[in-house]
């Protein structure tokens, strides 16, 4: 199994006559997904690629049938409408693309979801792969690389750099371990999906046997996924890089988030919490290939 | 988070009738003493600068009368406090305070909502009161829909013992301070302290409030120039920067100086990343060798040749630099060939006098690198590309070789200037450019390489001559995507007739 997608989803793509958004639906496609309609307003009643284009997402259900997921290819000022309409249209799972998203706005997008029962990766996400199976966004570029970099096993993947999520898997893959699922959580502050919620459902994937995770210093995903291995939510391994070490902490401007964040955030706080409760953590990136083998023959998932 | 001023910020306040103390910004003694007199009793004057603890530092001072307020304004302003020249200060009246209380808005990224902060302790040391009192806070969350209600603002208050008409009175100052917040868009927003007065009045006596990067598009009344957070004012490059980004909506560009006075020698390198946790892992790698970095630079999100050439034309405007070092995630989506176009073009016009590594693994990376190779003989100095099988590491460290080879530049460096077109075929790009095929030599070509390889197709051979197959208008309009391959595989593989004028007179007049 993977979480998320595969090629049983119908898919929408939101934005489908842009440049990105015609590119991407094509690519998408050509690996496997099923792109069943697109919508961009004022432009309905055309084909982009054989994909039927409607003005509103209730026309495109009305005509093509249920929805799983709509994948967002729009400027980012009307990012928060396109996904207000996607929620308000009953979709349950939206892949925001698009960086600068005003934050409010991502804020609003998060509690109309919560109370729709939806969800969202992003904003400012490379998207979703299961290796083999689809895509949602633009992981992998064109469908010929994503099948020659990306393979399938029993690793689920997820990260805070889009193009780190490709790197790993790649790196992984070179030395024979494959995904279920890639997740880039996305690139912004506040995100629809972090790190402790993709973890959550990879807990739930019975093909998923361990969990390679790219942090970053800044907020607080990894210290809660820290939380949920600690109250026994997460029992399969974690295998984490954290990036940042090096950067310089800048001067800061306010005390609100210091006050919040207390000793969250930072690189020793992020590893110490880390390692406390478990999990494996890997000081250069280009040894994660290896400590995650080691790790996965430790748990007899790996020969 | 593009900050405001503590005067900018105290006008919004204001605006939504939380009380600042009477007063003005001054870039001038005169100023300062006029307002003074306005004031008419002892001020405060404050130089504006995005700092904390600016009193220990000397650029808060007091004065009695408008001669002193002018003496003191004197003493500040020029001065650099920190790296930063204050140009302006705030005279205000002074209060008489007696009691302080501090109050923030911040966007908190576990509730994915706004979350309030109120202290009954306010003043310097906010920090450390949070750790030490944690009885003496309180918080909550703010529901986006509703923004924060009066009962609950003043049930924060509350919570940390405070009663009577001052709870009321605390209580609607954060509902303000809140609506401000939202409004503006602010990442985060605070007053400390938040000042009671003898007579029984709240005050903001200072405030710092800094809006979302994202949302300065909405607050042109604002006056940001650069939707960035900086500890400091942009340098002449950064605005530079700024502009090609704000200007190309195309990708990520983000550009910001990390040093400014060195000079060749002094194992300074011009930092080109793409993705921001491939760039960080890049960067540990150069740094680890005893390097410095001169920029850091992210050139991400499928950004077209054009935005990359002008980022690096705006990297080898730091003239000290030792070497050119281009790294990202290593495995990138992208087609990589779009950015190894840009940099040829850069490196052959500017040109590049110093060695590059340019690691451009991801898609396409085979033909990314076969045009850095292809055009090394046209670039002065040495220039290596590799892919996602190599390592930041061994990237950094060919680098580190290629400058202690101390080699001087193999070519002349002057940088590639094209001759004007006998024959002219031109038309505009999306992002003020002007692409310009030379007829007369588009003749005598062999390859027409020009339109095979126009990643948008937007070219056909209309008497053995390319012309556009789309109107002028919709070239302009985004229809030409600035791939450069006119001008690149041209150059190289054709007759050397096209030209693509992507200008930055900002730089130019720098």
């Amino acid at each position: 199994m993977s979480i998320l997608i595969d090629q049983t989803k119908r898919v929408l793509v939101q934005g489908i006559t842009g440049r990105e958004g015609r590119a991407r639906a094509r690519l998408m496609k050509e690996y496997g997904t099923q792109v069943v309609a697109g919508v961009t307003p004022g432009k309905g009643n055309q084909e982009v690629d054989g994909v039927p284009v409607f003005d509103t997402i209730r026309e495109a259900w009305e005509n093509v049938g249920e929805i799983d997921i709509s994948v967002l290819f729009i400027p980012a000022p009307i990012v928060k409408s396109a996904a207000l309409e996607a929620i308000d249209a009953g979709i349950k799972l939206l892949v925001i693309v698009p960086d600068r998203v005003p934050i409010y706005d991502v804020l609003e997008i998060a509690e109309a979801a919560q109370e729709a029962g939806a969800q969202f990766v992003g904003p400012n996400t490379l998207g979703v792969l299961s290796p083999g199976k689809a895509v949602l966004g633009m992981i992998g570029g064109r469908a010929a690389s994503a099948r020659a970099w990306f393979i399938t096993g029993p690793v689920g993947i997820t990260s805070r750099s889009g193009g780190i999520t490709s790197s790993m898997a790649y790196y992984l893959a070179q030395e024979g371990i494959g995904a279920t699922t890639l997740v880039h959580v996305g690139g912004d502050v506040v995100v629809g999906l972090p790190h402790p919620e993709v973890i959550k459902l990879f807990e739930n994937d019975p093909e998923t046997k361990a969990v390679v995770m790219f942090g970053e210093i800044g907020g607080g995903q990894e210290e809660q996924v820290a939380d949920l291995v600690e109250a026994g939510e997460v029992t399969k391994p974690i295998i984490a890089f954290i990036g940042g070490k090096a950067a310089k902490s800048g001067t800061r401007f306010s005390h609100a988030g210091a006050i919040i964040e207390g000793g969250r955030g930072t690189y020793e706080g992020k590893v110490n919490r880390l390692r406390e409760v478990g999990v494996t953590i890997v000081e250069a990136f280009g040894e994660l290939p290896q400590a995650t083998k080691a790790v996965l023959r430790e748990h007899g998932i790996m020969k | 988070m593009a900050r405001l001023h503590e005067y900018q910020g105290k006008a919004l306040l204001s605006e939504k009738k939380i009380n600042i103390p009477q007063g003005g910004p001054a870039s001038s003694p005169n100023e300062a003493k006029k307002i003074a007199e306005e004031i008419d009793g002892p001020v405060v004057i404050k130089g504006q600068a995005w700092l904390t603890g600016r009193a220990a530092l000397g650029a808060i001072r007091f004065a009695e009368t408008p001669p002193e307020a002018s003496e003191a304004t004197a003493a500040i302003l020029g001065t650099k406090i920190k790296g930063i020249s204050i140009d302006t200060v705030l005279v205000e009246e002074k209060l008489d305070i007696e009691r302080e209380f501090y109050a923030g808005i911040i966007i908190d990224d576990v509730s994915k909502a706004p979350m309030v902060i109120f202290s009954r302790v306010g003043g310097s040391g906010i920090e450390e009161i949070a750790q030490e009192h944690p009885e003496a806070l309180a918080r909550a969350v703010i529901d986006i829909r509703t923004g924060l209600l009066d009962y609950q603002a003043r049930d924060l208050v509350r919570q940390v013992g405070i009663h009577g008409k001052l709870q009321l009175g605390l209580g609607t100052l954060l509902t303000r301070l809140y609506s401000v917040a939202r409004q503006y868009d602010a990442r985060s927003a605070e007053i400390n302290p938040i000042a009671l007065t003898s007579d029984g009045k709240l005050f903001a006596a200072d405030c710092r409030i800094a809006v979302d990067d994202n949302a300065v598009y909405r607050h042109p009344e604002l006056g940001i120039e650069i939707a960035r957070e900086f500890d400091r004012p942009p340098t002449p490059l950064e605005k530079v920067a700024w502009q090609v980004e704000k200007n190309d909506y195309r990708g990520t560009f983000y550009f910001i100086q990390l040093e400014e006075d060195f000079k060749k020698g002094d194992g300074v390198i011009g930092f080109h990343g793409a993705g921001g946790g491939g760039s960080m892992m890049s960067m540990d790698a150069i740094l680890n060798r005893g390097y410095k970095l001169a920029n850091f630079v992210d050139t991400s999100g499928n950004p077209p040749a054009s935005k990359v050439y002008r980022a690096a034309q705006i990297i080898l405007a730091q003239e000290g630099i030792d070497g050119y070092f281009a790294s990202g995630s290593g495995v990138a989506s992208q087609e990589q060939f779009h950015s190894a176009r840009g940099l040829v073009k850069a490196f052959m016009e500017v040109p590049l006098t110093v060695p590059a590594v340019i690691r451009l693994g991801g898609n396409a990376e085979e033909r990314a690198i076969a045009i850095l190779e292809r055009a090394q003989g046209k670039i002065p100095s040495p220039v290596e590309g590799y892919g996602k099988d190599d390592t930041p590491e061994f990237c950094a460290e060919r680098l580190d070789s290629l400058i202690k080879a101390g080699m001087a530049p193999m070519g002349e460096a002057i940088g590639l200037k094209y001759p004007q077109a006998k024959e002219p075929y031109a038309f505009e790009t999306v992002s003020g450019g002007t692409v310009t095929l030379d007829h007369s030599a588009c003749k005598e070509c062999v390859s027409k390489i020009c339109i095979e390889t126009c990643v948008p197709g937007i070219l056909v051979l209309e008497n053995d001559l390319p012309v556009l197959k789309i109107s002028d208008e919709e070239a302009k309009k985004g229809g030409c995507i600035e791939c450069l391959a006119c001008q690149i595989e041209c150059y190289f593989e054709g007759n050397q007739g096209g030209y693509v004028d992507l200008p930055l007179p900002e730089l130019q007049k720098g």
